[in-house]
């Protein structure tokens, strides 16, 4: 029974900690779709861990917070947008200077306002997200299977784990199955022949970023204002890349990029765990080893061993429309 | 969208390499002060504090020239690959891991004479560095994983390995802080003040010492190898139009591990500075964002050591200058400066045709009316 228990509270966090991963890689699959690469996922992830922390803690509503993270995540979009889309800059270089400049802001102006250490304040009970408890929880604890199923696994957590995996069918749904998906993957692949259809490239791109602006603002949020109470800096630990490995090693699809992120999300969930633990014949596995599993996870799979990846044809170029 | 045409053959190169670059560094150092201001300080309090921190004195000037000379390393590393089209943001980890190199060479090789053991950790630390940056270069070109994602992760690990090792393999036993003992003293790179007091100075302490010169020889390296050879040729050319470079028989693959091991090996050497140089021990975290610090200085130098000289030293100048800042200014630390360099590669990279297309033909009409006149 207590083996059953683990394993009901190791895909709790699993499922938990995937959220974020899951947030940003739906955001990665806009942008790049439309043939925009997206290394700032990291940066917007982290501005708006700030964001909806300070907004949540001046409003005293983690709600508004979350407007607020949306809002700055979507302008952080349209400027990655302006640089590489309007003015074909260089889209890794744009990415790399949100990143840095996020970095850097962040910490700098918690630190300005509350505080040498960079953090912001803690959130009191109304002022952030609490886990849901699903009607019932308690009372179908006991019954076999189903009992742990729905009490230990399906309930009790924050909003935004659910919102997470409500938005990969949603997302498959537009990208596959509606016509505006269909522009946007014609974007990334060729877009002189979407042109040629009368259809604005630029305006798709920008659409694309704007979405994918609002996704990772709930990714952020999720981190400041529902599993930790506060911001700190750099919180943002390499998630966003990690979803954008997750992405490509999903091959720029939801439901594959989906099982990626779990699959960090379980790896992360396990070092935790395994931290302390000593293992039959192995001995104790140095901590750091664990907490850089995640990590080499992502070159592993990055290394593409199950395939390369094939991304959209006219990723990372600028559309130079002709005169 | 601008819908100016310039005929680039016609705009000056001092106009496209200097103006253009200046203009869009201004605009980068004038968000800049409005985030100082939205801190609740004033941005020209702080530009007076960086100028007298970095020039004011002897001492703020000599730190100045160290942190330049970590920033030509971490610089030419980015500029180098760049050169290829890869975009090596690992720096961080290859300098951390070329730390270990200087390091492990020095301690166990301290009984050779003194410049040769100097030679054989600069080469252990451009060894190791480079050794860091194969497996993602290895990885870009025979398997497709984007090396900004593996030198992000190669960071992370990097960071991960060394405190491990730190922590249980070399810490210095005698200390609780993840540190290694420290070098014998008649192997360390001899120091500014060391220098001056020879020539009758008396100078107060300085990080600055003999690697400066290491970092203006790594400029000249850097140019003779990418402008001056056949590789530096292919290099470029599979940079610049991978599909021509296989047509005319060039090796993508080889050129991209050569490409990334030289961008290693440069960023691996900021450990001759920090470890040779000043602190004679690996401490944990010594990178501390030099690495990231070399894409701006390397964008805002075109990549070009011509370049990265005085955008390395400009950091030099903003890192000083900024310690003076954080000191006096209680609202302002150095993550400020983390995000002007975040503004400087906005500016002077992504957006560098901001204002392209208006200035060069501004110059170019300017210049046609003083040949008709």
């Amino acid at each position: 029974m207590e083996f059953l228990s683990d394993i009901a509270s190791l895909i709790n966090s699993t499922l938990r900690i995937s959220t974020p991963l899951v947030f940003a890689a739906m955001a990665g699959i806009f942008a790049e779709r439309s043939g925009v690469i997206d290394f700032s996922l990291e940066g917007k992830m982290l501005m708006a861990a700030f964001v909806a922390a300070v907004g949540s803690y001046y409003l005293s509503n983690p709600w508004l917070g979350l407007l607020l993270a949306i809002i700055v995540c979507v302008c952080l979009s349209m400027l990655h947008g302006f640089a590489s889309v309007t003015h074909k800059g260089d889209q890794v270089v744009s990415c790399v200077a949100i990143n840095i400049l996020i970095i850097g802001l962040t910490t700098a102006l918690a630190a300005a306002w509350f505080g040498q250490a960079g953090l912001t304040p803690t959130l009191n009970e109304d002022q952030r997200f609490l886990e849901i408890h699903l009607p019932f929880a308690d009372a179908l604890r006991d019954i076999p299977v189903i009992g742990i199923l729905y009490s230990d696994i399906l309930s009790g957590h924050y909003v935004f784990v659910y919102l997470a995996y409500l938005s990969v069918p949603l997302v498959f749904w537009i990208v596959f199955k509606t016509s505006f998906g269909l522009r946007l993957r014609a974007v990334g692949e060729n877009p002189s022949a979407v042109d040629t259809a009368g259809i604005n490239v630029f305006t798709m791109r920008y659409k694309a970023l704007a979405i994918n602006g609002v996704l990772i603002a709930f990714a952020g949020a999720h981190l400041s204002t529902a599993v930790n109470a506060n911001f700190f800096r750099e919180m943002s630990a390499g998630r966003g890349y990690l979803a954008l490995a997750a992405m490509i090693f999903g091959k720029w699809h939801p439901k594959t990029a989906l099982i990626a992120c779990l699959l960090f999300g379980f790896t992360d969930a396990l070092q935790i765990r395994l931290q302390g633990v000593e293992l039959p014949a192995i001995g104790e596995i140095p901590v750091q080893l664990i907490q850089a599993l995640p990590y080499i996870l992502t070159v592993v799979l990055l290394a593409g061993f199950v395939g390369k990846a094939i991304a959209p044809n006219a990723i990372g170029q600028p559309y130079i429309k002709e005169r | 969208m601008s819908n100016i045409v310039v005929d680039k053959s016609k705009v000056p190169w001092w106009v496209s390499n200097v103006i253009v670059p200046l203009v869009n560094l201004t605009l980068a150092l004038l968000v800049s002060g409005l985030f100082v201001f939205i801190a609740g300080e004033n941005p020209i309090e702080a530009v007076k504090l960086i100028i007298y921190g970095s020039f004011g004195y002897i001492q703020g000037f000599a730190y100045t020239l160290y942190y330049t000379t970590n920033f030509i390393f971490t610089g030419l590393a980015f500029a180098v690959a760049f050169h290829c089209r890869l975009f090596n943001i690992g720096g961080e980890g290859q300098a951390y891991i070329g730390g270990l190199g200087v390091f492990l060479v020095a301690i166990n090789l301290s009984f050779l004479p003194v410049p040769i053991v100097w030679l054989l950790a600069i080469f252990g630390a451009f060894l190791f560095g480079a050794a860091w940056a194969y497996i993602p270069a290895y990885l870009q070109s025979k398997r497709g994983s984007h090396v900004v994602i593996t030198t992000i992760m190669f960071n992370f690990i990097a960071s991960s390995l060394m405190i491990f090792l730190l922590v249980d393999v070399i810490r210095d036993t005698n200390q609780m802080a993840p540190h290694t003992v420290k070098l014998p003293e008649e192997i360390w790179l001899p120091s500014f003040e060391a220098f001056s007091g020879f020539l009758g100075m008396k100078i107060r302490y300085s990080p600055l010492n003999l690697t400066f010169l290491l970092a203006i020889a790594s400029l000249f390296f850097v140019w003779f190898l990418v402008w001056k050879t056949k590789w530096g040729y292919e290099m470029r050319a599979v940079g610049h139009n991978t599909q021509a470079a296989i047509y005319a028989g060039i090796s993508p693959h080889k050129n991209i591990i050569i490409a990334m091991c030289i961008s290693g090996g440069l960023a691996g050497l900021l450990g001759v500075n920090e470890i040779l140089g000043v602190s004679h021990k690996i401490q944990a975290g010594f990178p501390a964002g030099y690495g990231f610090t070399g894409i701006a200085v390397a964008l805002m130098g075109r990549n070009h050591p011509i370049g990265i000289l005085p955008a390395a030293f400009l950091f030099g100048i903003l890192y000083q200058g900024g310690s003076e800042v954080t000191f006096e200014m209680p609202n302002i630390t150095r993550y400020m400066f983390v995000a002007v360099q975040g503004l400087i590669i906005l500016f002077s990279g992504a957006l560098e045709n901001l204002f392209r297309p208006q200035i060069e033909s501004f110059f170019v009409r300017r210049l046609n009316r003083e040949v008709n006149a």
